[in-house]
């Protein structure tokens, strides 16, 4: 493990260091920052970053582009829902509502990859969205058994929410209760996920992923079925993807087309890879927490903005938290415009000013 | 012309490739043996590169077949030909050009090793393939590159590069298209060194497409000729370059030999 970490982790000392302090961070979340909204948003950042990181193997590694990725989180997710919904929540079922996802997510991520891997990229990526899309009218209109827009509400096992407690005593002033280990199942489960994704990417067939978004002409030329290493490479993406998804229904505890399966989510995971840099795994962490911090902390800070310059006129009306979606674009038109290989790309590796012949 | 007891290792039956109304390759039969070292030889649009492109499976064909060890290949994919020992190296260099030199190697060693499907291994564990990853750069003479994206070398380098992807793969057969084009004249040497190194080790089969007279003349022991897709002359380059229909069709109008 540690000589995939060497063999992957960024150059760049600095960047390191900010990665280092995004995961401390994370871990000791309950312990640093107040409220339960810090811990909220510290386990959905968790989760996207397993789901943006899953996303970059397809993207930022293969070369392949598909608008089907929340689709496959939205199955891991519902998958639990609708299990949870059904039947008694214990982890036998959980088990099973994992299997059964996962089993979902390669059969369609294989029957799309057949169809339409071998077509140029954007027939692809035109296929994927088409699937999303029809996926989304489709849970929408089986009412019965998704809940429709309205979603899913669901128990999940007692262990793991806040009724149930684990010490009597607070640990340095925080309960330890089953709301706690969720998070640090939903925490560590994305470490996990994550480290095994650094494995892939640091192995000979993470090389070869490299190779065809390079030049995939010539990775056939050198005798590798291509196709079948781009299908394989959907089918693990699909199956991280699905597994975050999972995360994300327990720790909701809601399962509906907005947090899961909705053309936001796909557009948020694109701008966390793209943001945190394609092709680089690392950068997926950064994008996550980028995109995170922003959406969940943005709009209050310019609430605090607007009562410190309460009084200019123009410039009150541009801080008025309702237009916090306004300067999320801004922020994300800078960033790909400072930063076109993203953070994490354009700090590590060779930088293109210093080229030499 | 000689006569052949043995199966030949590489052999094309009437192989043909129509676009349109155009017919790019017109049955063109031809036998390749071990040890030897063909010149494809013929004036731009003759047909020579889209030749090797139905050898090597980028191209399908419209009619006839390509054998390797007397197997016909059928529609057999790029892929699937590279690894039953077709190499194959390109005009326009093909490379993966932000990956570093190394690792261009890597990728091609890895391949001939059949290691892509391992997913938990760290790559950098691969001491083998490391190792031969190492001679090759020597023999490419790109050791002091090993790092820098391919993309960064010079022409010449990413023409050793080419060659060295070849090296790797060590094929049966070697198709070499142009490997000298746009390089210096000091730069050349080089990979007709690597190429004449290799056809005197004698276990493969090289062809060659070149426009160059004297390198066809010190290297090969063959020459082919291809005009307007169709085999024009076959056999010892002193023998076919005085032959009166190829100093017109090839020598006659482009005697400069040059592009």
């Amino acid at each position: 493990m540690l000589q995939a970490l060497r063999d992957t982790l960024p150059a760049n000392r600095w960047i390191r260091l900010v990665l280092l302090a995004i995961v401390l961070g994370v871990i000791f979340t309950p312990w640093l920052f107040d409220g339960t909204r810090a811990l909220d948003t510290a386990a959905r950042l968790s989760i996207f970053v397993v789901l943006a990181a899953s996303y970059d193997l397809l993207l930022g590694f293969t070369g392949v582009v598909s608008f089907a990725h929340a689709l496959f989180f939205g199955i891991g997710a519902y998958a639990v829902a609708i299990a949870f919904d059904h039947f008694a929540p214990g982890f036998g079922v959980l088990l099973v509502a994992i299997v059964a996802g996962l089993g979902v997510s390669l059969l369609v991520a294989f029957i799309m990859g057949l169809v339409s891997l071998r077509v140029k990229t954007i027939f692809y990526a035109m296929i994927t969205l088409a699937v999303a899309s029809a996926a989304t009218v489709l849970v929408s209109q089986l009412y019965h058994l998704t809940g429709g827009e309205d979603g899913l509400t669901y128990r999940i096992p007692k262990v793991l929410t806040p009724a149930f407690k684990l010490l009597d005593d607070k640990v340095f002033g925080v309960r330890v209760n089953g709301k706690l280990m969720n998070f640090y199942l939903v925490v560590f489960s994305s470490i996990v996920l994550f480290l095994i994704m650094v494995r892939i990417v640091a192995s000979p067939f993470g090389r070869v992923l490299k190779a065809l978004r390079e030049n995939d002409f010539r990775a056939q030329a050198i005798g590798y079925n291509t196709l079948a290493y781009r299908t394989t490479a959907t089918l693990l993406s699909a199956a991280f993807a699905t597994l975050a998804g999972v995360l994300m229904a327990l720790w909701l505890r809601y399962t509906g087309p907005e947090s899961v399966l909705s053309l936001d989510i796909m557009i948020d995971v694109l701008l966390m890879v793209v943001i945190g840099g394609m092709g680089t795994l690392y950068g997926a962490i950064i994008g996550a927490t980028v995109l995170m911090l922003a959406q969940s902390y943005l709009q209050g800070l310019m609430g605090n903005a607007q009562d410190v310059i309460g009084g200019v006129p123009i410039l009150s009306e541009l801080m008025a938290p309702d237009r916090w979606l306004l300067w999320l674009g801004l922020l994300f038109i800078a960033s790909v415009y400072f930063f076109p290989q993203g953070v994490v790309g354009r700090f590590s590796g060779p930088a293109p000013k210093e080229a030499t012949t | 012309m000689t006569t052949h007891t043995t199966t030949p290792v590489l052999e094309t039956r009437e192989l043909s490739v129509q676009f349109g109304g155009h017919v790019a390759v017109n049955r063109v039969s031809c036998r390749f043996d071990s040890g030897t070292l063909t010149a494809i030889v013929g004036p731009n649009g003759a047909g020579k590169t889209t030749y090797f492109n139905l050898i090597s499976g980028q191209l399908p064909a419209t009619e006839g077949e390509v054998r390797l060890r007397g197997r016909v290949l059928g529609g057999r994919s790029a892929a699937h030909r590279a690894r039953a020992g077709l190499g194959r190296a390109f005009q326009l260099t093909q490379l993966f050009p932000r990956l570093s030199v190394a690792d261009n190697l890597r990728l091609v060693v890895q391949a001939k090793l059949g290691l892509g499907f391992r997913f938990w291994q760290p790559a950098s564990h691969l001491i083998a393939v490391d190792r031969e990853v190492e001679a090759l750069l020597e023999r490419v003479d790109l050791a002091g590159r090993a790092e820098v994206p391919a993309s960064q070398l010079s022409h010449g380098g990413q023409r050793r590069l080419e060659v060295g992807m070849m090296l790797a793969l060590d094929p049966e057969v070697m198709m070499f298209d142009e490997p000298t084009a746009g390089m210096s004249l000091d730069e050349a040497p080089v990979v007709l060194n690597l190429i004449r190194s290799i056809k005197e080790a004698g276990e493969k089969t090289i062809l060659l497409v070149e426009h160059k007279m004297d390198v066809i003349r010190s290297l090969a022991d063959r020459i082919i000729v291809l005009n307007n897709g169709t085999l024009l002359a076959d056999g010892e380059p002193a023998e076919v370059m005085s032959l009166p229909s190829v100093r017109q069709a090839y020598l006659g109008e482009s005697g400069e030999g040059a592009t």
